[in-house]
C-alpha cells in the first residue's frame, strides 16, 4: 500500500532523511519510531505530498507522491503533529467543512458525520466551539478529520501527545480498530505504544533507518546474552569475582545498589540453578533472582545513542524484568 | 459542494464570528458616514454664502461637492482599513498549523486563493452596499446626476479588489499577521507614492509609465464618471497578477 524506496530530503546542506526505504502492506500498522528530529515528520510529509523528497520515489496505493499529488491526497487521511483545528468553528462545522473539501456531500456527508462522531465519541461536543475544547478532544477532532473519508491509507503523526492514559488507550485501541481494514502509519518517540497496536517497527535515528522488524524480533535480535539480576541479603566485598567462579558465568556486572549484581551467561544457557546453589552454599542471604531481557526501551537507546554516548553505570542498562 | 465554495463559507463563517469583521466594518461605516457629513455641511454652508451674494437659488452640484470629495478621501480609508481584513487570510493558517492540512487535502491552491481572495471581497462588497445609504439618502432630499456616483462604486470595488489582492499576497509571505498588514501597507502606499514620481518626471515616457502603474489616476477616473478600458485593465490585471503572486509563493513554500 506504501512504497517508500530510496528518500532523501535536503534542506541546503542538512540533510533531514537519507535514503530512508521501508513498505507497508495492506491492513499493516507501522510504527515510526525515533527521537525528535530524528526526520518522521519529514517522512511523513513526504507521503502526504506536502513536500517532495529530494531523492528517491515514494508510493501510495500505486500513486506516485511527487507526480500524481492529487491522487494521493484523495487516499490519504493525515493528522499532523498539531491538530489542524479552526478554533472558531464548531466541531460539526468543522468536520463538515473537511468533508466538503474531501468531496462529500449531501447524505453521504451526513454519514461520515454522523460515523466519525461516533467512533471518536465527540457526539456531546458536536456543537462546541473547537476553542473550548481540552487538548484530548482537540486530538480527538483532528483524528476525526483524518477519518472522515474513510481513507485506505492513515498517517498519523504522534496521535497520542498531550493525552490522558485513558484518552491514550482509547485511541490506541481505535487504532487497532483501523488495522486490517486501513494501513497506518504512525510516528511516535513512546515506546509501550508501538508494541501495543503496531505490527511492525521502524526505528529511524538522525535521518537513518536504523532497524525494522517486529517489536519481540527487534529486542530479541539485540539480546547477545542472557543476563539475571541476582541480590543478596550480605554480599561479599568481591562479590563478582566470586560469581565468576559459578561455571557458565561470563560477566558479572555490579550496579548502584551494592546488594544487586547482574550475572551474564551464553544466550540459550540457563545458569539459575547454579547460581542460586552457589549463593546459598556461601550462605549470602539470597533475596530475589530474576531474568532480565532487554526491552524495546533499551534497543531503542542502544540503536539511536552512538557507543561513546551509552550511559556508564550499569544499572541504566537494567531492563524492565520479565 | 466544489471545494472553492466550501473555502468560501468557511471563510465567511471565521469572519463573521470574529471581531474582525465588525470592528473593521463599524469604523469603515463610521468614517464613510462622518466625511460624507462633513462634506454635506460644507457644501451646505457654500450654497447659504451663495445665495447671500447672488440672492434666489444657487445651483450646488452635489456629484462635485460631495461625491468626488469623498470618493477621493476613501481611498486612503481602504487603504488603511483593507490589509487589517486580509492579513489573517494566509498568515493565520500558517501560524495555527492547519496550512499543512489544506495543503494536504485534495485541493489546489488555485482554489484556496481564490475561495479566499472571494469570501473576502464578498466582506468588502456588504460593507460597500451599507454605504449606499448615503446616496440614496440624499437622492430623497437632492438632485445629483447618479452617472458618476455608479463609477465611484465601481471605482471602489475595483480599487477595493485590488488592495484585497495586495493584502492576500501580503498575507502569503509570512506567518505573523501584524506582518502581512504593515507589509501591505507598505506596498499599497508605494504603489500610491508612484503617482507622486510620475507627475514629477511630467509627461516624458518613464513620467507617463510610471503614472500608469500607480493606482491614483485610474481612481480618478471613475470618480469623475468616466470608464476607460485601460482603468479597468489596470485594475483586473493588477488584481489577477497579485492572487498570481501569492499563488507561487503559497506553491514554493513546500520546496523550502
Amino acid at each position: 500500500m506504501i512504497e517508500v524506496c530510496n528518500i532523501t530530503k535536503r534542506y541546503g546542506h542538512l540533510t533531514a532523511i537519507d535514503r530512508v526505504t521501508f513498505r507497508v502492506e495492506k491492513g499493516e500498522v507501522l510504527a515510526f519510531l525515533g527521537p525528535n528530529g530524528a526526520g518522521k515528520t519529514t517522512t511523513m510529509r513526504i507521503l502526504t505530498s506536502f513536500i517532495p523528497a529530494t531523492e528517491g520515489t515514494a508510493q501510495v496505493a500505486g500513486f506516485d507522491c511527487a507526480e500524481q499529488p492529487d491522487e494521493v491526497k484523495k487516499r490519504i487521511g493525515y493528522l499532523p503533529e498539531t491538530p489542524p483545528v479552526y478554533q472558531e468553528l464548531t466541531v460539526a462545522e468543522y468536520l463538515g467543512f473537511v468533508g466538503k473539501l474531501r468531496g462529500l456531500s449531501g447524505t453521504s456527508l451526513t454519514q461520515a458525520l454522523d460515523r466519525v462522531m461516533e467512533r471518536l465519541s465527540l457526539g456531546s461536543v458536536r456543537q462546541r466551539l473547537i476553542a473550548n475544547l481540552s487538548r484530548g478532544y482537540r486530538q480527538r477532532v483532528g483524528l476525526a478529520q483524518a477519518l472522515i473519508h474513510d481513507p485506505p491509507v492513515l498517517i498519523l503523526d504522534e496521535p497520542t501527545v498531550g493525552l490522558d492514559p485513558k484518552q491514550i488507550i482509547e485511541i490506541r485501541e481505535l487504532i487497532k480498530s483501523l488495522a486490517g481494514s486501513h494501513s497506518v502509519i504512525l510516528s511516535t518517540h513512546i515506546l509501550p505504544e508501538a508494541t501495543a497496536v503496531c505490527q511492525r517497527v521502524v526505528i529511524i535515528n538522525g535521518g537513518r533507518i536504523v532497524a525494522e522488524d517486529t517489536p519481540d524480533q527487534l529486542s530479541a535480535r539485540l539480546r547477545k546474552s542472557e543476563k539475571i539480576s541476582v541480590t543478596l541479603k550480605v554480599p561479599p566485598v568481591n562479590v563478582a569475582d566470586r560469581f565468576r567462579e559459578v561455571p557458565g558465568v561470563e560477566h558479572v556486572l555490579t550496579t548502584a545498589d551494592p546488594h544487586t549484581v547482574l550475572i551474564e551467561c551464553a544466550l540459550g544457557r540457563d545458569i539459575r540453578e547454579d547460581v542460586a546453589r552457589f549463593a546459598v552454599g556461601q550462605n549470602w542471604g539470597l533475596l530475589e533472582m530474576k531474568p532480565v531481557s532487554m526491552t524495546l526501551e533499551d534497543v531503542f537507546l542502544k540503536l539511536t545513542q552512538r557507543e561513546d554516548e551509552l550511559p556508564k553505570s550499569n544499572d541504566t542498562t537494567i531492563g524492565e524484568p520479565h | 459542494m466544489p471545494p472553492v465554495q466550501a473555502i468560501i463559507r468557511k471563510e465567511l463563517r471565521s469572519y463573521f464570528v470574529s471581531p474582525i469583521v465588525y470592528v473593521v466594518g463599524g469604523v469603515f461605516l463610521l468614517t464613510f458616514g462622518f466625511l460624507a457629513y462633513l462634506y454635506i455641511v460644507f457644501t451646505g454652508a457654500q450654497a447659504i454664502q451663495l445665495m447671500q451674494m447672488q440672492g434666489g437659488t444657487a445651483q450646488i452640484n452635489l456629484n462635485d461637492l460631495v461625491f468626488r470629495n469623498l470618493f477621493a478621501s476613501m481611498r486612503f480609508v481602504l487603504l488603511l482599513i483593507l490589509p487589517i481584513l486580509t492579513m489573517r487570510l494566509l498568515a493565520e493558517e500558517r501560524k495555527l498549523r492547519t496550512f499543512e492540512f489544506l495543503m494536504t487535502a485534495p485541493i489546489r491552491v488555485s482554489e484556496i486563493i481564490v475561495g479566499k481572495f472571494i469570501s473576502v471581497y464578498l466582506v468588502f462588497i456588504g460593507m460597500l452596499l451599507l454605504t449606499t445609504l448615503v446616496p440614496l439618502t440624499l437622492a430623497l432630499f437632492s438632485d445629483f446626476d447618479w452617472h458618476p456616483v455608479l463609477t465611484g462604486y465601481l471605482g471602489l470595488l475595483l480599487l477595493g479588489g485590488f488592495f484585497l489582492a495586495v493584502g492576500l499576497f501580503a498575507s502569503s509571505v509570512t506567518e505573523n499577521q501584524i506582518v502581512a498588514a504593515f507589509t501591505s501597507f507598505g506596498l499599497l502606499l508605494m504603489c500610491w507614492l508612484l503617482a507622486g514620481l510620475g507627475s514629477l518626471l511630467g509627461d516624458t515616457p518613464a513620467g507617463q509609465v510610471v503614472s500608469y502603474l500607480s493606482f491614483m489616476e485610474h481612481y480618478d477616473h471613475l470618480v469623475r464618471g468616466l470608464i476607460d478600458t485601460k482603468d479597468l485593465v489596470y485594475y483586473v490585471s493588477g488584481t489577477v497578477l497579485m492572487l498570481f503572486l501569492a499563488h507561487r509563493i503559497v506553491d514554493a513554500s513546500r520546496w523550502k
